[in-house]
């Protein structure tokens, strides 16, 4: 198979990467709180595709027991991520959270102004 | 009793969850409390029984959850490790939640009393259930159970910094979930299984054309637990979030949630990946060991030129994760045992230093070092115990913490890395430095004007304190329990070993 090919092939997970390194980039390269966490939901929602971009078989039908298929769609990396897409919304919520209690606490949601105002912690 | 007793791995994490349910719906603090200690104290009982039956039955307990069969239902599956884990965990709830009465009192404002026990138990069920559970994602999901009412709890500290450490613990803490999740997924993408048991019997040499990502699955997995136990260079979120959170939530950590993790890397390099490659084929057990070398040395020097005593105990907490990592890379059984020991020495011993801190803190505000001068003539018991435990730390002859090392010295012999001997003393030689600092100001300074009027704490937080301090001296002269539990685990993990 040429490179092309194997590229076409497997471009749902270049894409996936590419949110990876994206959402990654942006929690350490910004500043603002905010921005750090949009990283972080990237992040972890590219992961959530890193999982159900597998389960998916090329010409497989709904996992039915049924002597006229044979080829099944895996569904637990669906029932995996379902879990894993309310931790991560507990996790950006309290997030949130947090930086509206910070912006009360501080006036400020960048992470320069707070070490400005506090000292390095 | 012979109708729950089967049930005792599921019961071991539906208590704590349970309580926690009852406590959110509370309004006062102290019936809150009062279902927190019931429940800390009938996890302690409930983990005490399963040890009993683990240690009875050669086969490790296993619990199917819902009856579905073990490699596609969900296994909770208690052996040797983790009912020991399963025992510290306990042992350091039992004994913070009296002591946490009174501190949350002071420390916490009246209508958020009740949450801090909600939280303290839905973290006690997080720790509990990655202890407990043989399924990997289901480890994910009390890893983050764990974490984030980790994140409220360091959250409620006074201090407006504590929001900052909490945020930065949150991003961190995510990132390093994540990576466990990616792990995990690479795994299951290779074997199709989730279940650790599993795993480890499907990924042998017969799956070598699945080689890079077993090894990439590695990496991850290495990363993200690392993060989550803090093993130096990945450790920057743990000062800030012990110094800031309450005092009875920084003992509670300090004494848990990195021991927690620092099993499940056991359980991913050993019952795992030892048990599928052999151990000395694969690259990780050179750069933890590194890894924890400069944890030992570089965290102890931190701590020396620490002002505040809590980042100091912090600072001290990193370098001794590094004992524990020097353990596991070592991976021979005396250096196992020894790592294995030292999370249940160190649990003992900075549990006892961080409540007595605590209780300075309860008395007079501060945990800075110079405002703590001439502490020991004033909170005599108190500060009795945090020497006690210090020298536990330091480890001197007939501490625990002199147990744990003396594996860790006899297990680098066995191995031939004289350095290793060279530095792990020389990383005591610090901490006599950082702790004889404490205790230079507490017995050797004139009282200042903010410990005139200081008293030893209430017997609820004495108490907690003091038996705490006596059970790291005791360990230190009888190994049997400790020692014993950890050898037997170590035994076992590299028994299994191909």
């Amino acid at each position: 198979m040429s490179v092309f090919a194997e590229l076409i092939g497997h471009y749902n997970y270049f894409i996936t990467i590419f949110l990876m390194m994206a959402g990654l980039y942006i929690v350490i390269a910004r500043g603002n709180m905010i921005k750090k966490l949009v990283g972080l939901s990237l992040f972890q929602t590219s992961v959530y595709l890193l999982y159900v971009t597998p389960g998916k078989i090329a010409g497989g039908t709904v996992p039915i027991i049924d002597p006229a298929y044979s080829i099944y769609s895996n569904p637990l990396p669906h029932v995996l991520i379902l879990t894993a897409i309310v931790v991560g919304i507990a996790t950006l919520a309290l997030g949130l959270a947090l930086v509206v209690r910070i912006h009360e606490a501080y006036g400020t949601i960048e992470e320069d102004e707070i070490f400005a105002r506090d000292g390095e912690i | 009793m012979t109708a729950i007793a089967p049930h005792l791995p599921v019961l071991q994490v539906l208590v704590p969850m349970f309580a926690a349910v009852f406590t959110s719906f509370m309004r006062r603090g102290n019936s809150a409390w009062l279902m927190a200690v019931a429940a800390s104290w009938l996890s302690l009982a409930i983990s005490l029984a399963l040890l009993a039956q683990v240690l009875q039955s050669a086969a490790p307990v296993s619990y199917v959850l819902g009856g579905w069969a073990v490699p596609f239902g969900i296994e909770y599956r208690v052996d040797r490790l983790n009912g020991f884990v399963l025992l510290i965990v306990n042992l350091v709830g039992s004994m913070i939640i009296p002591f946490a009465g009174t501190s949350v009192r002071k420390e916490i404002d009246g209508n958020q009393q009740a949450w801090f026990y909600t939280m303290y138990l839905l973290c006690l069920t997080g720790l509990l259930g990655i202890s407990v559970s043989g399924d990997a994602f289901n480890v994910f999901v009390f890893l983050e159970v764990s974490s984030l009412s980790t994140y409220v709890l360091i959250a409620m500290g006074r201090h407006r910094r504590a929001l900052l450490a909490s945020y930065q613990y949150l991003i961190i803490g995510t990132i390093g979930a994540s990576f466990y999740v990616i792990g995990i997924g690479l795994l299951y993408l290779a074997t199709g299984s989730l279940n650790l048991a599993d795993i480890a019997s499907r990924i042998g040499p017969g799956m070598t054309e699945y080689s890079r990502p077993i090894l990439a699955a590695l990496a991850f997995l290495s990363v993200g637990i690392c993060l989550k136990l803090a093993l130096f260079p990945l450790h920057v979120w743990l000062p800030n979030a012990y110094a800031y959170a309450p005092s009875a939530a920084a003992a509670f950590l300090a004494g848990t949630a990195t021991k927690v993790a620092v099993y499940l890397l056991i359980r991913i390099y050993f019952s795992i990946y030892g048990v599928a490659f052999g151990i000395d084929v694969l690259p990780v057990y050179m750069v933890v060991l590194l890894l924890s070398l400069a944890a030992m040395l570089i965290a102890s020097f931190s701590a020396i030129f620490e002002a505040n005593a809590k980042r100091m105990l912090a600072y001290s907490s990193v370098a001794q994760i590094g004992y524990i990592t020097l353990g596991i890379a070592l991976a021979n059984v005396s250096g196992l045992t020894g790592g294995l020991v030292h999370m249940f020495n160190h649990a003992m011993i900075k549990t006892t230093l961080f409540m007595a801190l605590g209780a300075v803190f309860y008395r007079i505000g501060s945990v800075q070092v110079a405002d703590m001068a001439g502490i020991g003539r004033r909170m005599p018991v108190t500060m009795a115990a945090f020497t006690v435990a210090g020298l536990g730390l330091i480890g001197i002859p007939g501490t625990a913490g002199f147990i744990s090392k003396w594996y860790l010295v006899i297990g680098a012999i066995e191995r031939g890395y004289w350095p290793v001997v060279a530095l792990v003393v020389a990383s005591s030689l610090l901490a006599v430095i950082y702790v004889g600092r404490v205790v230079e100001s507490a017995y050797f300074r004139e009282p200042s004007k903010t410990v005139r009027d200081a008293t030893d704490p209430p017997a609820l937080m004495l108490v907690p304190i003091a038996v705490l301090a006596a059970l790291s001296v005791y360990f230190g002269l009888d190994t049997r329990l400790s020692a014993g539990l950890a050898r037997g685990a170590a035994e076992m993990l590299l028994g299994g070993m191909r």
